[in-house]
């Protein structure tokens, strides 16, 4: 799991959950695999995530010192900042831990690199 | 990633294993390596809607329309998908074939709508369930899922025997639906009650516009 894909996971699908966001990330093993840096791409994906959960993402895999806490109003100009979001969003690959729902403490196990968040019909 | 041509794609997703035991309750058809091949090649070479683009597959059971993606220069691929055996197979495809810009979440699709992946993505393609049997009107149901979540465009795989209902279905939602082609879908005897050893499905590739959606 990309540490893009975990800033759109919720548990909002359980019911009686408001927000259920963010979950809670836990890592037991990642991996770094390296991809094309497309400096437009990480600019556009950007307004699409919460900055918020980008830095907590950062933090939980000690790069917090590499990404500000407070989104940067323009980001064009700064291939730097651009190159360490990319290694952070798509470069990063959660493959065993777990993600975990701030309301209800439900615990979705990540496998293999794939988050399982299949809720039981009686959660739903 | 320079543009691969459609022979070699065909090539390439030849190798991707498809389903193990397909199961009748999810209508799990592989999308052949020809379709998948002919339809991402034209998404690509006609309409530019993968190279460079965050692409979500939603049922991508085995990952052949994920894999295809990448291999056309997608820049993060996110295949969702219910069924476990299906995923099991999509992580060997993917491991084996050492793709890094391939995610995969298991979730129902239907419940991706309204979630934090609405307008997430540039392009959604499925190859939904055709919505037969059990599962009435599901393929339509995963078209709307992918109108919700594309900002671009949503390629899918229909009956041509529904063409005229997507097309009203199409308008209800403000969206331009087009057939791109009508294809040949060759299903094996994946299942005990086809009679005939396999049976060809006429099918149309559609291609819905979602830049004015109204949902």
């Amino acid at each position: 799991m990309k540490l893009s894909t975990y800033n759109f996971l919720t548990s909002k699908a359980i019911k009686g959950v408001k927000v259920g966001y963010p979950l809670k990330l836990t890592i037991a093993k990642k991996d770094v695999v390296e991809t094309e840096f497309n400096p437009t791409f990480i600019e556009r994906l950007l307004p699409k995530l919460d900055w918020n959960t980008v830095y907590l993402a950062a933090q939980t895999v000690d790069l917090a010192d590499d990404i500000p806490q407070e989104q940067p109003a323009a980001v064009a100009d700064n291939e730097e900042l651009l190159q360490r979001l990319h290694h952070l969003l798509l470069e990063i690959d959660v493959l065993e831990g777990q993600l975990e729902c701030p309301e209800t403490g439900r615990v979705f196990p990540i496998t293999d690199g794939i988050p399982n968040m299949l809720l039981n019909e009686d959660e739903v | 990633m320079a543009r691969m041509r459609m022979k070699k794609l065909e090539e390439f997703l030849s190798g991707v294993d498809g389903f193990e035991k397909p199961k009748i309750l999810l209508e799990q058809y592989p999308t052949p390596p020809h379709i998948a091949s002919c339809v991402l090649y034209n998404v690509q070479a006609q309409y530019f809607d993968l190279e460079d683009k965050l692409v979500g597959d939603l049922g991508c059971g085995c990952g052949m329309l994920s894999i295809g993606s990448f291999l056309l220069g997608a820049q993060l691929t996110i295949g969702f998908e219910l069924d476990p055996d299906a995923i099991d197979i999509f992580r060997n495809n993917v491991t084996e074939m050492e793709i890094p810009a391939i995610d995969c979440v298991q979730t129902n699709v239907l419940e991706l709508t309204g979630s934090k992946w609405e307008n997430a993505f540039d392009t959604i393609v499925t190859n939904p369930p055709f919505g037969t049997k059990h599962n009435a009107g599901m393929d339509m149901k995963f078209v709307e899922t992918g109108i919700h979540l594309a900002t671009g465009a949503v390629y899918s795989l229909h009956k041509t025997s529904t063409r005229d209902y997507i097309h009203k279905k199409s308008k209800d939602w403000k969206v331009k639906g087009e057939v791109v082609a009508q294809l040949n879908y060759n299903i094996d005897n994946s299942y005990k009650f086809h009679k005939s050893k396999s049976v060809d499905i006429e099918v149309d590739f559609w291609r819905f516009d979602v830049t004015e959606k109204e949902l």
